[in-house]
């Protein structure tokens, strides 16, 4: 796939995989788009709100054909989960921090700031598997429980996701150069998958946890 | 000069560009088309050949069914496997011929060929999203060994919950498989079309193909997910002893139900927009006038693709929904037929006073206008409540569906196949087949599916093994069709794969088409480009541009150096 070709503007044409694949700001096509990750990473989580759109929409479904809800023995607790809710708000604002420095070329202020976010992210995590294990009912117990376990386990799954990228822009910044003010689409896109899995977790949160209150 | 065959000059750091139109740079070895390769006219071959593999299988599955309904009694297949048969037909059809060979093969080998790029934006998730197809494909066939899955492609619990538990969740894990594939093509397409346009392509330029493949795209982003959340759910409650889709304990089938439909409503239309596509490609070239409508064409894409998603509880005018409902579906669904009458007269405008070439890809879409037509006109009347609530899950909706899909869909694939094989392979097909092939086709089709409108009718309901006698006669004649059908295929693969390597050689532009796939060479190189086109005229500007383009002499096969 490497090509040789020369185009009309006398660029060399890189391989549009070497090009994608690299941090490289010669993009694809004919140098114009660096963007296109950031594109497709947004058209992607499009279709990742409308998955968790589905599911938000059975629960009130479900919740709306209860006679009780949540039912007896199955109530949701408080009070590590808001704590879990701030944690992860705050290190949407963390995040930001990161990006911010490796725009004014300071890596070391993104590695610190990326590191801040991976443990308020793995604390998040623990905190939720602290919540599974003291609860005391598990994913079968009844609809409430299903559908409990079900949307905080996969928002959880997009949560460890959202580690696994930041934890790579962390492996990749170690290496001189490789980021900097001009190229930095890689440490952006991480940002931005991290502020969905927030916002998402806002709407559950409030669906499952807020709105079991009234 | 017609869109270009003029390579860019003058603004050049070297000054002199060397034009070097066909020489390949290397041609792909037959090898790498059963690898990760990540070239798009590659992975565009390898979609259409995998889903014309499965075309055979499920098509295969038909016969079977249709030979066990040619008599009232069950006296081929147990019950149990004819639903089997049943189910993964309608799935592999589906998921395995039409939307991969529709999407994935035409939208992948034609999208950065008519934009003028060089690759679509991420080659690698494109050959990702390709590998997804194969152990889909393998799931379902492997599910036999436990039964297959027995509840209809629908999988509407709690049959599915109840049934050969096993193949059903095998069926739901090739789903999800194909649903990623999807969603990962369809990202790709979005952010390709939008930003990897040549420069010197405006929007109003864009060969409506691609319109077409924009709002397809747009409608799979946005439904598919819904879908996959669903069989997620039923995966959950087949495997994890979870109660979403039981009543008994808390559930809601309805609710599997809309986000089953939420997907597969709009997915007729996923099935339909990029053979919508083809058809605008096809018809100008063939009848060599300018499209009539090409705005009217283009947004009338987007429109369906909007109206398409407000319409999916069409499907469950009986499931207990409140009249209200039934209302604003009929509506909606009523709705859907303005954009697409849009498109059906405005390709009968543009054969209007045309100077037509009988070609076979031509055939094919003049055959798809007519049974489109037909089938467009009984979704109109199943679309109202009303006659829903008598017809409903009887064979006139078989009728329907399969007037819309084989006689819409399989049709226009066809149509596509004709038009682009010099392109793909740089061979012409053979013309004598292709008529036979088409004649065949249309009357089986017409054979096959006209005699069902009259079943559902007189209250054949579907999806059974075993019927009343009164029906006999007209199902003899539905089985006599589905065996024409059956031998149409024969001239047809015979064809594509003699002439891969011994057909007539086709020349860059055989159709004298003035979109820019026909500009590089056939097959094209593996950039597509030696130096990147420039745009001048619409795709579709036959005949109004006499000094650049003469539309009754062959362009020449060899590159002009000016």
């Amino acid at each position: 796939m490497q090509g040789s070709t020369i185009d009309p503007s006398g660029v060399p044409f890189e391989s549009s995989v070497s090009a994608i694949a690299s941090e490289t700001s010669v993009s694809h096509h004919e140098g114009h788009h660096p963007d296109l990750r950031v594109w497709g990473l947004l058209t992607f989580l499009v279709s990742e709100s409308l998955m968790f759109g589905a599911f938000f929409a059975t629960y009130l479904i479900l919740r709306g054909g209860a006679a009780q809800w949540p039912p007896e023995g199955t109530e949701v607790e408080l009070l590590v989960p808001t704590i879990n809710t701030i944690i992860l708000v705050s290190s949407s604002f963390v995040i930001h921090f990161g990006d911010s420095a490796i725009k004014k070329n300071d890596v070391a202020g993104l590695r610190r700031w990326y590191i801040a976010t991976t443990i308020m992210g793995a604390v998040f995590l623990a905190g939720q598997v602290y919540e599974y294990m003291t609860l005391g009912y598990g994913l079968t117990t009844n609809i409430f429980a299903n559908c409990f376990y079900l949307m905080t386990g996969f928002h959880g799954l997009h949560v460890f996701i959202g580690l696994l990228l930041i934890l790579g822009v962390l492996w990749r910044s170690r290496r001189e150069g490789h980021y900097s003010d001009q190229k930095h689409t890689g440490v952006e896109m991480a940002e931005i998958y991290w502020h969905f899995v927030d916002i998402i977790w806002i709407v559950l949160f409030s669906l499952i946890y807020i709105l079991t209150l009234f | 000069m017609t869109q270009t065959h003029r390579p860019v000059e003058g603004n050049s750091a070297e000054g002199n560009i060397v034009i070097a139109h066909h020489v390949h740079q290397k041609a792909w070895k037959w090898y790498d088309y059963f690898t990760f390769n990540v070239d798009h006219k590659v992975i565009g071959i390898q979609y259409l050949v995998l889903a014309f593999v499965f075309y055979l299988v499920g098509g295969a599955m038909a016969v079977a069914i249709r030979s066990e309904l040619a008599t009232p009694n069950t006296d081929l297949l147990d019950p149990a496997l004819y639903n089997a048969f049943m189910t993964n037909h309608g799935t592999i059809m589906i998921f395995l011929w039409i939307v991969p060979a529709a999407i994935g093969g035409f939208g992948n080998f034609l999208i950065p060929l008519m934009i003028g790029a060089r690759d679509l934006a991420f080659p690698k998730l494109n050959a990702l999203a390709f590998w997804l197809n194969p152990p889909a494909g393998l799931l379902l066939i492997a599910s036999f060994y436990f039964g297959g899955a027995q509840s209809g492609w629908t999988a509407y619990p709690p049959l599915s919950l109840i049934t050969a538990t096993t193949a059903q969740s095998m069926w739901v894990l090739a789903i999800v498989l194909v649903g990623t594939s999807s969603i990962l093509g369809s990202l790709n397409f979005i952010v390709t079309i939008v930003n990897m346009r040549v420069p010197s392509q405006r929007w109003d330029q864009l060969p409506l193909f691609c319109w077409a493949i924009l709002a397809t795209s747009v409608l799979a982003l946005l439904s598919t997910p819904v879908l996959a959340a669903g069989l997620v759910l039923l995966l959950f409650d087949l495997n994890f002893g979870t109660s979403f889709f039981k009543p008994d304990a808390g559930g809601n089938v309805v609710i599997y139900q809309h986000l089953f439909w939420f997907y597969s409503h709009p997915a007729v239309y996923l099935m339909i927009l990029p053979i919508f596509g083809i058809m605008s490609e096809v018809i100008p070239v063939h009848a060599r006038k300018p499209i009539f409508g090409y705005k009217a064409i283009a947004y009338s894409s987007l429109a369906i693709c909007i109206v398409g998603l407000f319409v999916w509880a069409h499907h469950m005018f009986t499931s207990g929904t409140p009249p209200w409902m039934r209302m604003f579906f009929t509506i909606s669904t009523l709705m859907v037929a303005v954009p697409t009458g849009v498109k059906i007269f405005s390709w009968v405008a543009t054969l209007w006073g045309g100077k037509i070439r009988l070609t076979s890809a031509m055939l094919f879409a003049i055959g798809l206008l007519m049974m489109f037509v037909f089938g467009g006109i009984s979704g109109v009347t199943l679309g109202t409540a009303p006659v829903d609530l008598h017809v409903h899950d009887t064979y006139y909706v078989v009728g329907h569906f399969h007037y819309v899909l084989f006689g819409g869909s399989v049709f226009g694939i066809y149509a596509g196949i004709y038009h682009w094989y010099p392109k793909i392979t740089g061979r012409m097909l053979n013309e004598k087949l292709g008529v036979l092939h088409f004649v065949l086709t249309f009357i089986g089709t017409n054979l096959t599916f006209a005699p069902m409108h009259i079943l559902g009718l007189q209250g054949m309901p579907r999806r059974v093994a075993m019927y009343d006698p009164q029906f006999a006669y007209l199902n003899e004649l539905c089985t006599i069709g589905a065996y024409v059908l059956a031998v149409s295929v024969i001239p047809f693969y015979i064809n594509a794969i003699w002439s891969w390597t011994k057909g007539k050689p086709a020349g860059d532009n055989p159709w004298n088409a003035l979109t820019l796939e026909w500009t590089t060479a056939s097959p094209p190189a593996i950039e597509n480009w030696e130096v990147l086109p420039v745009v001048t005229h619409g795709p579709y500007d036959y005949g109004m541009h006499a000094d650049d383009h003469a539309e009754d002499h062959p362009i020449a096969a060899e590159p002009v150096a000016e």
